[in-house]
């Protein structure tokens, strides 16, 4: 038979594509969705979209399983028996929302703090934000306390703008790109295609991991570094590179406060502060006229070192000498750091020379003539092009703030921020710190039944814009902004259970939770969370935490912990906006926002949560959400995103504004505007001119594209900010000399880990402990193939990650006599874990490690109760405690950065003990009942039968 | 008994697949399930896939290894142990076992292009062609009894109704390293062909006799750190910070 006759060649594909953008994980990619007969037929990249440009990784190809789990909720549920049974009734929409505005209502009007409202890894935090602010509790973040809040923290606070979506390396210049950490599963497309590009175009590719999966197995170099010392190599860097003088001074005088002059008072209240003139600008060293005057001066040439007296009479020094002073230490050599960081010497030595080799000897130049701040054109754009990337690990640390800000020192040290090469600013990024807000939340920012009087977020510029009351005590839930975490710029998510459970600050009556999977993997401390959200009062017979509301697709481990559920759509069945108001999909050459439509109606009595929360803020009347009559504003959130206006002309989506939709940035509401993004592929793009394509920090045509575009109102160029003044702030209060002072209880820890200029100290787990009786580092690391633990319920997935073995170095296997398949128990300062081992040897000396959030409790995600995910599979978290070991002083400290307040989820430090073989890993937990009717028996699926031949 | 075709094929359509980027993401494993499932021939299906003994028919599959050079080669910095990983998928063999082992004539190689392909009509499900395979690249699926195979996406590659862009197969589109790419092999100018040359593209198994179409490019060589520590310049003063500064003013004054 002819082979030809045998196959139909030309079948198409579907009856229809719609394209919109994926939900897989975080990175936003845009996706072709085919559609067949009224189903998925296949999901497939957007060729034409700016993040994924066609690709798409497993995640988004297993989007099919995703849409049609049998995890879906179903229908707003009530809850039956005791929290944690997992029983519930379904109710109607009606019912559900007249109990959640009852709830909301009364709480509001009596004392609206008493509403804690955190959303986990959703994409609305525009709206989520507004939405809280208008309600008035001073009690909500998103989850980026517990996900990465040191490195945007330390990236906006040092060069205006951080990694992934404020940033990226320049994929098509770099010539050496050295990658901290990072998460293998988002945002991952846009790490492999760019990985693949250094790769194919010979540059190099260091991964410095302490565990050699995914992007780390394919780099040319993996330093397979010690956790929480990244911190100490990268200072070391810096000494060899200051000890070499390879460093960008003409980079450093024009972009950073180098030159800015310090305050040399000890025991003043301006000690280590700048030094300012009458307008409050900061002051340097000029060293023609050789008098101070204010930086920005033009034709200034200011001095980096020396020691001036002001007009004043005192004594000052440009922040450069003490930062150079600091880092030639030979504390930072690399013969000093190895023993720490486990690291060879000329290993370090090596990577140092690399990065100078390139920086200064592969230099490239684009001919495009261009303008600064001070009117000074350029001819061309010069480039250094080492670019860098970091994100979990690196941050999860209790001392991932200030290694993060080591990382974006280094970078400005060589000269390699917003250059070609290099790594890239990403709209509406770089920022500087005064173009944000400072927290709200202090009680004469809210009241009964009126809106908060400013954002919940935001970057204090001192201890006087921190949310603590006059006794020095927290205003919020989470304790983010008090003397526990400053600088807590997204809140502290992973804080608010157990603060509410023990009533500190204060207890709370309504927690409303969406899209966080707090009672499983989204927690420390798993098995107390479960405790704390099942304990009751004793003398009222209430929970503790009185109500909880939860929104969520799927039948997750939290879902049974909720008094009142209200079911979300899925991914493909709903409007979002990713916009430049949250976090923004823009590359370096162009601004870029995105929306999601529902290609896909609802089987089910679903609603999207952003919808529902318009329909609440209605119910409540909320300012902004009503008109004056009291009638909604808005019919759901497709209405919203096109009508909300947050400033005159500025609203959730960038693209096809004014009445024509011919505006970009600024421009009137289009009720247009939805349909021209689907027939653009659901995004939109606009392109940076070339002139104002790098150095947007300080580049004149950049700033002025950015006010057009509505970023801002006038130029916001950034100065980096290498020598933090604002924790030097800090330090001066907990030195008892500047107000407001620091209590007596956080001195020593402020003046131990507030350093203005960025320092490295032991993470506080391990400093805590008997480091010989806890000798290992336990840690997670997140698969390519799953987002979190949104991925156990998809048929697909689940047979890459079905269940995840403890990986054990080879030394210590060999040292116990251990093999793949042995258990044993690791055991940490809090608690113990009975599991199963493999052996590796792709792994740090001193590290153990494991897949991220596999593990499942019985009973959820709709899986059988003998599914692996819940036998074997198994969570780090119940080794991690919130709270740190009991020094002694009579205070349990928050497992967190001291700084941001940062969940310090890779501190652990455990030990382990051969345990005897078994089926079922330890801890495990009672079965929670299926919530509604999402568990129907599957045997088998055979997805797409109907369209064989 | 089943005959292979005249031999060269006039086309010879297979995938490269490039082991230094690929990072085992999974996505052209992904993708090539949904793409197929709905595709051509049956569904491929999943038995208990939401219970404890969940399994699937799957067409490409990524393998990890871990492996531990035994010397002379540089793979890191920390240790020498370097993760390896791996797709596999049929290979389209112009030796094809499979084929010649099939009692039924189900199991077949194109004579216009090497693709070999199961005609699932004539398909028994005796399992002797998996056995035949010396790379474990076939799979039964277990709902329709038939096997299951890499078709180089037959029905993407010449589909007039896609787009030419699109017609290759769902692994190499979707692939976010650049890890995989299709072509023809009996053109020495393709791009497949070129690569397989520079890159010295390697056959899996050789001693096997298959002749597989399909070619794996290594690693590319990778060179130490250590080995540049002593390109660093050594500075005039290198004692502290004094030196430092007095170079510093220097620069100054030159900028």
């Amino acid at each position: 038979m002819k082979s030809t006759l045998r196959v139909a060649l030309s079948k198409p594909v579907a009856d229809e594509v719609r394209k919109t953008t994926c939900y897989m994980c975080a990175c936003r990619c845009g996706i072709n969705v085919h559609i067949k007969d009224g189903k998925i037929r296949y999901i497939e990249g957007n060729r034409d979209h700016p993040v994924n440009k066609g690709v798409l990784c497993a995640k988004g190809s297993a989007g099919i399983m995703q849409h049609y789990a049998p995890a879906r909720l179903r229908a707003p549920l009530l809850r039956t028996g005791p929290r944690g049974s997992g029983e519930f009734k379904e109710i109607s929409w009606d019912e559900a929302l007249t109990l959640a505005a009852d709830w909301l209502g009364r709480v509001r009007e009596s004392d609206p703090k008493k509403l804690a409202f955190f959303t986990g890894r959703d994409q609305s935090q525009s709206l989520t934000g507004f939405w809280a602010q208008q309600y008035g509790t001073p009690n909500y973040a998103a989850h980026g306390g517990f996900c990465s809040v040191n490195m945007a923290a330390a990236g906006i606070m040092t060069i205006g703008g951080a990694f992934w979506e404020f940033g990226a390396p320049d994929w098509d210049r770099t010539r050496l790109f050295v990658m901290f950490g990072v998460a293998e599963d988002h945002d991952s497309n846009p790490l492999k295609m760019g990985i693949a590009k250094v790769k194919k175009n010979g540059a190099r590719f260091i991964s410095v991991n302490p565990v050699r999966t995914g992007y780390s197995a394919v780099a040319d170099n993996w330093i397979g570094i010690r956790p929480g010392t990244d911190g100490l190599l990268i200072l070391a860097v810096v000494h060899e590179l200051l000890k070499a003088r390879k460093i960008d001074v003409d980079y450093l005088v024009r972009y950073s406060n180098a030159p800015w002059l310090v305050i040399d008072a000890p025991g003043t209240a301006e000690h280590g502060l700048f030094a300012r003139d009458a307008d409050g600008k900061p002051l340097i060293f000029e060293t023609v006229t050789e008098r101070p005057v204010a930086e920005g001066t033009r034709g200034a040439r200011p001095a980096l070192s020396g020691r001036f007296q002001l007009d004043d009479g005192r004594f000052a020094v440009p922040s450069f000498q003490l930062l150079a002073e600091k880092y030639l230490d030979p504390q930072y050599a690399p013969e000093a750091v190895s023993g720490e960081t486990g690291i060879a010497p000329e290993i370090i030595r090596g990577l140092a020379a690399e990065i100078a080799r390139v920086a200064f000897e592969e230099t490239i130049s684009i001919d495009q003539p261009w303008t600064d701040m001070h009117g000074e054109r350029h001819e061309s754009y010069i480039g250094r092009p080492v670019s860098f990337h970091a994100m979990r690990g690196l941050s999860a640390h209790s001392n991932g703030f200030q290694t993060a800000r080591a990382l974006h020192m280094l970078q400005v040290l060589i000269g390699a921020v917003d250059c070609p090469g290099a790594f890239r600013f990403e709209p509406p990024y770089p920022k500087p710190v005064e173009a944000h807000p400072t927290p709200h939340g202090r009680a004469e920012h809210f009241g009964s039944n009126k809106p908060l009087s400013g954002p919940h977020l935001g970057f204090p510029r001192g201890p006087e814009d921190m949310l603590i009351d006059a006794e020095g005590r927290p205003n919020r839930i989470d304790k983010a902004f008090s003397w526990d975490a400053p600088f807590a710029v997204h809140g502290a998510m992973h804080m608010v259970i157990a603060n509410a459970h023990a009533g500190d600050p204060y207890p709370v009556d309504v927690l409303f939770l969406y899209m966080a999977n707090m009672a499983w993997n989204s927690s420390m401390n798993t098995a107390g969370v479960i405790r704390m959200l099942e304990d009751k009062d004793p003398a009222t017979g209430d929970y503790k935490i009185p109500k909880i509301i939860y929104s969520d697709a799927y039948a997750s481990e939290t879902v049974a912990y909720a008094d009142l559920v209200l079911p979300d759509t899925t991914y493909l069945e709903r409007h979002d906006c990713i916009s430049l108001l949250d976090r923004p999909i823009s590359e370096p050459d162009a601004v870029q926002d995105a929306i999601r439509w529902p290609v896909i109606e609802p089987d089910r009595d679903v609603r999207g949560f952003q919808t529902v929360l318009l329909d609440l803020a209605a119910r409540l009347k909320l300012n902004g959400f009503v008109d004056q009559r009291g009638k909604a504003l808005y019919k759901d959130y497709a209405d919203y995103i096109v009508r909300h206006e947050r400033r005159p002309g500025i609203g959730p989506l960038a693209g096809f504004r004014g009445v024509n939709g011919d505006r970009t940035g600024r421009g009137a509401a289009n009720p247009d505007q939805l349909k021209r993004y689907i027939e653009n592929g659901s995004f939109f793009s606009a392109h940076i001119p070339m002139e104002a394509q790098f150095f947007k920090h300080a580049n004149k045509a950049y700033q002025d594209f950015a006010v057009k575009m509505g970023f801002f109102d006038q130029p916001k160029p950034v100065t980096f900010q290498l020598y933090q003044e604002s924790l030097q702030k800090f330090r001066l209060s907990a030195e008892g000399v500047r107000e407001p002072k620091a209590p007596e209880t956080h001195r020593q820890r402020i003046l131990d880990t507030f350093s203005p200029l960025p320092d490295w100290y032991r993470p506080f787990e391990e400093a805590a402990v008997d480091r010989e009786k806890f000798p290992y580092h336990a840690i997670t690391q997140r698969p390519a193939a799953m987002y979190h633990s949104w991925g156990s319920m998809n048929a697909w997935l689940r047979q890459i990650h079905t269940r995840n073995p403890l990986y054990v170095p080879g030394p210590i296997c060999d040292e116990m006599g251990l093999a793949d398949g042995d258990w044993i128990w690791v055991i940490s300062h809090h608690g113990r874990i009975k599991v199963e081992i493999a052996r590796s040897d792709a792994v740090n000396r001193d590290t153990i490690w494991t897949w991220n959030a596999i593990g499942k409790r019985k009973g959820a995600w709709a899986l059988d109760q003998d599914a692996p995910e819940a036998r074997k599979g198994f969570l780090m978290n119940h080794l991690i405690h919130e709270l740190l070991p009991p020094k002694g002083d009579g205070l349990r400290w928050s497992n967190s950065d001291p700084v941001t307040g940062q969940a310090a989820w890779y501190d652990l430090r455990v030990r382990i003990e051969k345990a005897e073989p078994a089926e079922i890993s330890e801890p495990h937990f009672a079965t929670v009942a299926e919530p509604g009717r999402t568990h129907v028996e599957v045997e088998q699926l055979r997805y797409g039968q109907e369209w064989a031949k | 008994m089943t005959l292979l075709p005249a031999l060269p094929t006039p086309k010879k359509l297979g995938l490269v697949i490039d082991l230094d980027v690929c990072v085992g993401c999974h996505a052209c494993v992904v993708n090539c399930k949904e793409w197929n499932t709905g595709g051509y021939g049956s569904a491929l299906s999943d038995q208990a896939p939401y219970g404890a003994d969940v399994s699937g028919a799957w067409l490409n599959r990524v393998h990890t290894f871990e492996v531990v050079p035994e010397g002379g080669e540089i793979v890191g910095e920390a240790g020498e142990a370097r993760i390896v990983h791996f797709p596999k998928s049929c290979l389209h063999c112009e030796d094809a076992p499979c084929v010649t082992v099939c009692p039924t004539g189900a199991s077949y190689k194109r004579a216009e292009d090497g693709i070999v392909l199961v005609d699932e009509d004539m398909c028994i499900g005796c399992g002797l062609c998996a056995w035949a395979c010396p790379y474990g690249a076939r799979e039964m699926d277990l709902a329709a009894g038939v096997m299951k195979k890499c078709t180089l996406c037959i029905d993407r590659i010449y589909n007039e109704t896609m787009e030419e862009a699109d017609r290759q197969p769902a692994c190499v589109r979707t692939c976010p390293a650049n890890a995989r790419h299709f072509g023809d092999f009996s053109d020495p100018q393709s791009a497949v062909s070129i690569m397989t040359m520079e890159r010295g593209g390697m056959d899996l198994m050789p001693e096997q006799g298959t002749r597989p179409v399909n070619k794996y490019l290594p690693p590319r060589p990778r060179k130490s750190l250590a080995a540049g520590a002593p390109l660093m310049p050594l500075a005039e003063n290198t004692d502290g910070a004094k030196g430092f500064f007095a170079w510093l003013d220097g620069v100054l004054e030159r900028i």
